[in-house]
């Protein structure tokens, strides 16, 4: 029964990272770049939520809605300054910019919200229902739906519309796709205008499971998702989904079973273990296409 | 040419080094008594640091408008250290070495007092960090002292006050294993808790600061169903977990130590029925103690914390030592530190070898969103 409580403790967790593993995955399959400041739009996505929700009185759904559309256009805005000049540039280039940009970001966010942490306030109710001697919360079940009820969306977006359709083409060659009339500049603002709006969606949820937003709140989240997509396979949109939610479980089970002080040696010794057996991570090969 | 920039060089240095003598040199009689303050007015534990520093403030102003101390005016210097070690190092370098302090209150939390108080040794500076419970900041030199009760005494009571005033048999423990304060804490609940005759059902560690998510350590505690469970930590986490706690389904009675202070603030409906040791009670029918929160409160609109009572007392035992030293000569105001006995907010001080006060702990209960003051106790 405890085991039960402690896989849906991880699963909890783990769905904030798959959503948050999204981003990083997307980007990583169109432009071949690590955006290392995921995480910390997924913190100024969280502020935005808490400004919606405790400042402008705004219900949940709204508040969701606005740090989305809010960290979308600021997912665009920084590709448009940052990442592109540099897309012609050597990698190393472009990955030493976004962790200037993610340092940037935290320390903008210092400045204007100041270190002191915010109280999310509690909008979906921490009550638990009782089933046969496990708990789960109300929150844990909204988490979940929303998370995998966007997972889900993103997968139809991509297999079915014609803007999905030119992501795989761009992330397949981007040179042959401008032959064939795909807009790349265009289909890459998307794919980080969508990457940017699931990690703003991962951002609010986890200030509302662990009310504390600061400016520092995306580091490790950011860092546990990026281990994530690079465990299911850096590029594969199914791999940073199971990547999230391995994390999260394998991580919960350290801490309930071994100890909260390994959980995370345990979650990156992982990492490590699966690059050194499977260096493309675990649907890294089966994945053709990468979006 | 290279031997002219040698030269060059050499009386830059020169000048440099000649206007250092030169502010060394010109040691006239000080005009005030300096007094230097850190606090972590910003950052994670931003609530105690504020506190701190306005009840010194207000100390200050009281003192000074009451005609100063020896005749001078007090001159208050404070800096921000964000409750960060290396922050605390630089201001404490820039209080000692650029603005000549004679005195030095601080730091606030536990940790960053243990940075200063070997700096603190070596430059032979009276210290008294009015909040810094850990066990080991006072024994660190003889010119150390604080105004709160230390650690092993805090954990004490409480262990020994959960189990014969909550009738507690089984108690559980979530520690912080990256804080001093934390860990100290633990090792005196236990050991008190045991000896009285209680079971520990489950100690469980997590790494504070990074960790936020403590569902799976209450699912633990949870499987063994204790009476009450000990969260020594500081207010922020303590709600993270009082939260979880609920969403886990825990119901054993929280307890806590004088971190809790705060926490009304961040998480009121979690804690609602826990008990937590502290310095002080508002409702404390004492009469100092009721004129200290009417003179915090008109002055700065909030009824004063535990805390803002330790740096009010911190402030008053080092403004009654340099009196009674009859000078700023630091060695006769450690002197006259160590032979303090002088009536507090938080009870009447006297200092053990070590620079610790003996007095009595509060135990205050959360009820209907408010700190009630449930009795006064001394360990056994």
């Amino acid at each position: 029964m405890q085991f039960i409580q402690q896989l849906i403790n991880g699963i909890h967790v783990g769905s904030i990272y798959a959503l948050i593993a999204l981003g990083y995955t997307m980007v990583y399959g169109i432009v071949k770049l690590i955006n290392f400041a995921h995480g910390d739009i997924m913190m100024l996505g969280a502020y935005v939520g808490f400004f919606a929700i405790g400042l402008w009185g705004l219900p949940f759904p709204l508040a969701l809605l606005v740090s989305m559309v809010f960290c979308a256009f600021l997912g665009v805005v920084i590709e448009r300054i940052a990442y592109k000049p540099l897309r012609n540039a050597p990698r190393i280039s472009a990955l030493i910019t976004a962790i200037g940009m993610s340092l940037l970001l935290e320390n903008i966010a210092l400045v204007l919200f100041g270190p002191d942490p915010r109280k999310m306030p509690p909008v979906i109710s921490k009550e638990a229902i009782n089933l046969g001697g496990v708990q789960i919360s109300y929150l844990t079940i909204v988490t979940l739906v929303l998370a995998v009820g966007f997972m889900i969306l993103l997968e139809l977006f991509i297999k079915k519309t014609r803007t999905g359709k030119a992501m795989r083409a761009v992330s397949q060659d981007k040179a042959a796709s401008t032959l064939m009339g795909i807009d790349v500049n265009r289909i890459i603002s998307v794919t980080f205008a969508i990457g940017s709006a699931l990690g703003a969606l991962g951002g609010v949820l986890y200030a509302v499971a662990y009310p504390q937003i600061e400016p520092y709140m995306g580091m490790m989240p950011g860092l546990k998702a990026f281990v994530a997509a690079v465990l299911g396979g850096i590029g594969s949109i199914p791999g940073a989904m199971i990547g999230g939610f391995i994390m999260g479980i394998v991580e919960s089970l350290t801490k309930g079973y071994i100890s909260s002080q390994w959980s995370d040696a345990v979650v990156f010794g992982i990492l490590i273990l699966v690059l050194l057996v499977k260096p493309s991570g675990l649907l890294g090969k089966n994945t053709r296409e990468k979006v | 040419m290279r031997g002219k920039k040698y030269v060059a060089l050499f009386i830059l240095v020169a000048l440099v080094l000649g206007a250092f003598a030169g502010c060394s040199g010109g040691d006239t009689e000080a005009e005030t008594v300096k007094i230097g303050l850190i606090a972590p007015t910003t950052g994670q534990v931003a609530v105690y640091g504020q506190a701190v520093q306005n009840a010194v403030e207000m100390a200050v102003e009281e003192r000074n408008a009451a005609g100063g101390i020896l005749g001078k005016q007090i001159e208050l210097i404070s800096y921000d250290n964000k409750g960060d070690a290396t922050e605390t190092v630089n201001a404490f370098n820039r209080l000692v070495d650029n603005d000549g302090i004679d005195a030095f209150i601080g730091a606030v939390i536990s940790s960053t007092s243990l940075t200063i108080a070997p700096l603190a040794v070596e430059a032979g500076i009276p210290m008294i960090t009015p909040t810094g419970t850990n066990l080991e900041i006072t024994p660190i030199g003889d010119n150390i002292f604080r105004a709160c009760f230390i650690d092993p005494y805090q954990g004490k009571v409480i262990g020994q006050f959960a189990f014969n005033e909550l009738k507690a048999q089984k108690a559980a423990v979530m520690f912080n294993t990256a804080d001093d304060y934390s860990v100290g804490l633990k090792d005196a609940f236990v050991a008190a808790f045991e000896a009285a005759g209680g079971e520990i059902v489950a100690v469980e560690g997590y790494t504070g600061g990074t960790d936020k998510d403590f569902k799976a350590l209450l699912t633990n505690v949870k499987a063994e169903a204790p009476d009450v469970l000990f969260l020594p930590d500081y207010y922020n986490t303590v709600g993270l977990i009082a939260d979880q706690a609920k969403e886990v389904g825990v119901d054993a009675t929280l307890v806590g130590a004088d971190g809790w202070d705060g926490v009304l603030g961040v998480s009121p409906e979690s804690v609602e029925g826990g008990y937590f040791a502290n310095h002080y009670a508002k409702d404390d029918p004492d009469e100092f103690v009721q004129s200290f929160i009417s003179e915090y409160t008109e002055k700065y609109g909030e009824a004063p914390n535990a805390l803002a009572a330790l740096g009010y007392d911190g402030a008053e035992i080092m403004f009654a030592a340099i009196e009674s030293a009859g000078s700023t000569d630091k060695a006769a105001i450690i002197e006259a530190m160590g032979n303090t006995s002088i009536d507090g907010v938080t009870g009447h001080i006297v200092f053990d070898a070590d620079g610790n006060p003996e007095k009595s702990i509060s135990i205050i209960t959360i009820e209907d969103g408010k700190d009630v003051l449930y009795g006064k106790f001394g360990a056994k």
